[in-house]
């Protein structure tokens, strides 16, 4: 739609919607900072096991393998919602987002499961540095991916009801903006935690 | 936005798999001494972080907003000086206490 053809409604709602993708996109740069100041307490922690368990005997490559994949595709459903929602497709929209639910979901299960097996074999967050930085690094974005699959249930009910507005596409782009910024995050940590400690 | 089409989800996605198959697949088989696979956990990671950005945000130069550019240059910026920050006080410290 060109500048000409839009009513001034539209026009303001583009505005602000303009305004909010900025707005949200700086959130995200603070985001990345604190993910980058979590990566930087890990590495310099690594050596600190304080005579416990290092990475190379508690991570599982298989499950951080698994991991990766879920995510990777998570994010590619949540590209291919976003392509729906600007052809208008309401249904296929939630089909996606489901999809990217459920992949999400898939995620957040392996890490809880991770940490309860770490916590049940006496590696939790307190038995050494090294281990209380791993929980505070992989929890803080096992957080913002549950975070992000409370966001993706609230919108899909918001497509459900009130349809694929401007206001509900202008969210659905800033959740698109969130989940794809996690998969970036989940990049560094598996280059950082997981491959590194299991070399 | 201008630039999502499915074709780049693709690519996009392709491209992610490849450079995390290489470093899951060296770190699995230990087919090269760790020094050098360290490097290449740290190359392919740096270059999936770009094809994330250019594949799934849609950043380019040409139609993401300068100000969204402006953000990211200066969120790099403030990384560089913390975590570079970080390390060197950290290594120093090390070094001078034998820790």
């Amino acid at each position: 739609m060109s500048a000409a053809h839009m009513s001034a409604h539209e026009r303001e709602e583009a505005e602000t919607h303009e305004q909010r993708a900025l707005g949200f996109w700086l959130y995200l740069m603070g985001d990345a900072v604190i993910f980058a100041l979590l990566f930087a307490t890990y590495a310099i922690m690594i050596p600190g096991t304080a005579g416990g368990p290092g990475g190379k005997q508690l991570f599982d490559l298989n499950n951080a393998a698994l991991e990766t994949v879920l995510l990777l595709v998570s994010s590619t459903t949540f590209g291919i919602a976003s392509l729906q929602v600007k052809a208008g497709n309401r249904g296929a929209v939630m089909g996606w987002l489901g999809v990217t639910f459920l992949l999400g979901a898939g995620f957040v299960f392996l890490e809880i499961r991770e940490f309860v097996g770490l916590i049940a074999q006496g590696a939790g967050p307190d038995r050494s540095g090294f281990l209380s930085a791993f929980f505070t690094l992989v929890g803080t974005h096992g957080v913002h991916v549950s975070m992000g699959l409370l966001w993706i249930l609230i919108l899909s009910a918001q497509v459900m009801t009130k349809g694929l507005t401007l206001p509900v596409a202008s969210r659905l782009y800033r959740l698109g903006l969130f989940w794809h910024f996690l998969d970036i995050a989940w990049v560094g940590i598996f280059s950082i935690v997981y491959l590194p400690g299991l070399l | 936005m201008e630039h999502a089409s499915l074709r780049n989800y693709i690519i996009g996605f392709v491209l992610a798999v490849v450079l995390s198959v290489i470093p899951f697949w060296l770190v699995a088989t230990h087919a090269l001494p760790p020094q050098r696979t360290l490097l290449i956990i740290g190359i392919a990671a740096v270059l999936q972080v770009l094809v994330h950005l250019r594949f799934f945000l849609h950043i380019n130069f040409t139609t993401t907003p300068k100000e969204n550019i402006l953000a990211l240059v200066f969120t790099c910026l403030l990384l560089f000086i913390m975590v570079g920050g970080s390390f060197w006080i950290m290594f120093d410290l090390h070094q001078r206490m034998s820790l």
